[in-house]
């Protein structure tokens, strides 16, 4: 029998640790088979890359793993020790503390570490750190850091920054091909672009099912369900994937099952994921009946500009599309859709002190849209991996008042 | 008669309430928390029971409240300090008010309508400044006990300004201040200032300024440079160290009432 605490497993769940653990072992062989690896961020023209044939690996999940197990409290001083300051991006010092001190969760898996790269290519869309980061393993292993570099505080979405982007990355061809990766064809990537559309359709649809009154998800779930959408997409697997996942959660809502017994209220995060905490903020919500029904976060890996029509120009409109590159207007009106579709009672802004382009609570948004929604907002401090940063008894006894406040309206 | 409980179980101390079914204030008793929660909340309900010349089945319903509400087995239910800080405040002024409370470990500042309906909160982030424990770290610093900083403080004739967010910064800058030969009593009043500077910054005031929490109780000082800061009267209720075991007590009321 289910009790209040208890989470409400996805069957499909055990799918995806199979689809992630193929993918793992791939990277790992790949050496052995002749394949190069490129390193890219997570908003990143993967597209390109693995149309090249490259093997593509993504450190950001590497660091959102580290902050999960919570490893990366104990890697990150390893950095700090070494000149990165602990006020910068705590994915970037988990990671090179990891490198440094030889400690993965990727050894459970059966790997050494990550897989070393051949080139590292970054998308500045997120933040400067990720340049930062992939240029500490250039250095490191004297092979090249290349990018695009992507202008920050974005309105529309229009045609002169389009066309940069697009150049940026076209001219990625050129050395990529010299470092050993396929000769490009504009077929393949056009493929390669149509798997990655139909995923992220996937994934977008997915999310969309938190709509329903009770959600047959919630942002617990998608935090961990999102891996294939990030590090697969591209591919037959995540496509393939996700059809299952879908499937699974439109019975759910079809069927009136909520992931949250006896769903009272609805939230939306807004901001990184508490990584190192998930399950025991999982439990408080899931214990308070309230549902965290959406987040910017998940959401972020939805790229509807994508179209084999025109590669080069959708890849750049949909990874400049981004919401954490935008201006703060458009962020707000996009924050203002969502919690309408989501119909929710409330929005938790998440400051964490690391990832200031990742936390939406520092220009007033939370004043703005309470007063024009009517929602009432709360910010709780921390961070994304640093759990020297988070404050339990803060969190847990400000998340109960918000709620409490919810069921006095 | 039927009488209701309500126990706050702060980082500092344990405060007990019983009221009547009118809401008044039938005993109260105040306990250091120490470490053993569940003891300590224990050994404040017998004192009030026995204060009361009460049993514990007169008693019929308990709220639970602050760091250690869940540390109370024999509460009915727990519930955050921010709502029964606001309801045991709100219960004394009833209008729409802003309660700023300063406890040991945190500050908070409460919004709440005319009808006691909270609309907002805000705590501290993750720093003492602006707490109790400020306070006790700069009455260190100064070799005083924390007990005499509001009687010095209220002596002093010249404005001694601690600018830091952080306490240990500022304990640092009360070395420089000792060092440039300012006076204790300065220094202490600029402490208190600090507190006003570091609430005032975590949100605004709407409605009438209320203030409780045991660092309010023991500093009168503090109250009216928060006043001064905000110019308005800063209203203060009745042993306003009591305040959020006097909330849980009347949330115990109604939620109590309810099942009988």
């Amino acid at each position: 029998m289910t009790t209040a605490t208890e989470r409400k497993g996805l069957q499909a769940t055990k799918q995806m640790r199979g689809v992630m653990g193929k993918y793992f072992a791939e990277l790992a062989a790949g050496p052995e088979q002749g394949k190069k690896t490129a390193w890219c961020t997570s908003v990143g023209p993967a597209e390109l890359l693995r149309s090249m044939g490259f093997n593509v690996y993504f450190p950001e999940n590497h660091g959102a793993m580290l902050g999960a197990t919570r490893m990366a409290t104990d890697l990150i001083p390893e950095a700090n020790a070494r000149g990165f300051s602990p006020d910068i991006c705590s994915y970037l010092t988990s990671d090179i503390g990891s490198y440094l001190k030889g400690e993965t969760p990727l050894q459970k898996m059966g790997m050494e570490g990550p897989p070393k790269a051949d080139v590292l290519i970054f998308n500045t869309n997120q933040c400067r750190d990720v340049k930062d980061w992939f240029q500490f393993y250039a250095r490191e292993w004297d092979v090249p850091c290349l990018g695009v570099h992507t202008p920050r505080s974005i309105g529309d979405v229009d045609g002169p920054i389009v066309d940069d982007l697009a150049l940026q990355t076209e001219a990625l061809v050129e050395p990529l091909e010299e470092l050993g990766g396929c000769k490009f064809d504009i077929d393949k990537l056009r493929e390669v672009i149509i798997l990655s559309r139909e995923c992220t359709d996937l994934w977008k649809a997915i999310l969309d099912t938190a709509a329903s009154v009770p959600a047959p998800i919630t942002f617990f779930d998608d935090t961990i369900q999102m891996g294939p959408a990030v590090v697969l997409r591209g591919t037959q697997d995540a496509v393939d994937y996700y059809k299952i996942l879908l499937a699974e959660l439109e019975q759910r809502a079809a069927d009136g099952i909520g992931a949250i017994e006896d769903e009272k209220f609805r939230i939306y995060w807004e901001g990184m994921p508490v990584w190192g905490k998930l399950r025991d903020l999982s439990t408080q919500f899931m214990e308070l009946k309230t549902a965290v029904v959406a987040s910017t976060y998940c959401n972020s890996w939805i790229y509807e500009d994508l179209d084999p029509a025109e590669p080069f120009k959708g890849m750049a409109r949909a990874y400049c599309r981004l919401f954490i590159c935008r201006s703060e207007d458009r962020k707000e009106k996009y924050m203002e859709e969502m919690a309408a579709k989501y119909k929710v009672d409330g929005i938790l802004y998440h400051d964490a002190k690391t990832c200031p382009n990742n936390s939406n609570n520092r220009y007033q948004m939370p004043q703005r849209l309470e007063a024009k929604l009517g929602l009432p907002h709360l910010v709780i401090n921390g961070d994304l991996n640093d759990m020297r940063l988070y404050s339990e008894e803060q969190t847990r006894t400000n998340i109960e008042a918000f709620v409490e406040q919810l069921a006095e309206r | 008669m039927q009488y209701f409980c309500g126990i706050d179980i702060g980082a500092s101390t344990a405060k007990l309430v019983i009221v009547d079914e009118n809401g008044d204030v039938a005993a109260r008793s105040m306990q250091r928390s120490g470490v053993d929660y569940t003891g300590v909340a224990r050994e404040n309900l017998d004192e009030a029971l026995a204060a009361a010349d009460l049993a514990e089945d007169d008693v019929s319903y308990s709220v639970s409240t602050g760091y250690g509400r869940d540390n109370v087995p024999w509460s009915d239910e727990s519930m955050t300090e921010i709502a029964c800080h606001g309801k045991g405040a709100w219960f004394n002024f009833r209008r729409q008010i802003t309660v700023i409370d300063i406890g040991a470990q945190d500050s908070k500042v409460i919004h709440l309508d005319d009808k006691g309906r909270r609309t907002s909160f805000k705590m501290n982030r993750k720093c003492a400044a602006g707490t109790g424990s400020f306070l006790e770290e700069i009455a260190l610093r100064l070799a005083l006990p924390a007990s005499e900083l509001n009687g010095l403080a209220e002596q002093s004739t010249k404005d001694v300004t601690l600018g830091s967010f952080c306490t240990v910064f500022t304990a640092t800058e009360i070395l420089a201040k000792i060092r440039a030969g300012e006076k204790v009593e300065d220094i202490a009043k600029g402490a208190f200032r600090s507190i006003v500077k570091r609430v005032s910054e975590m949100d605004t005031i709407d409605g009438e300024l209320v203030m409780t929490g045991g660092v309010v109780a023991h500093n009168p000082l503090l109250v009216s440079l928060v006043g001064e800061f905000y110019g308005r009267t800063a209203l203060v209720p009745p042993d306003p160290q009591y305040t959020g075991a006097f909330g849980a007590a009347l949330f115990a009321m109604e939620k109590g009432a309810k099942t009988c």
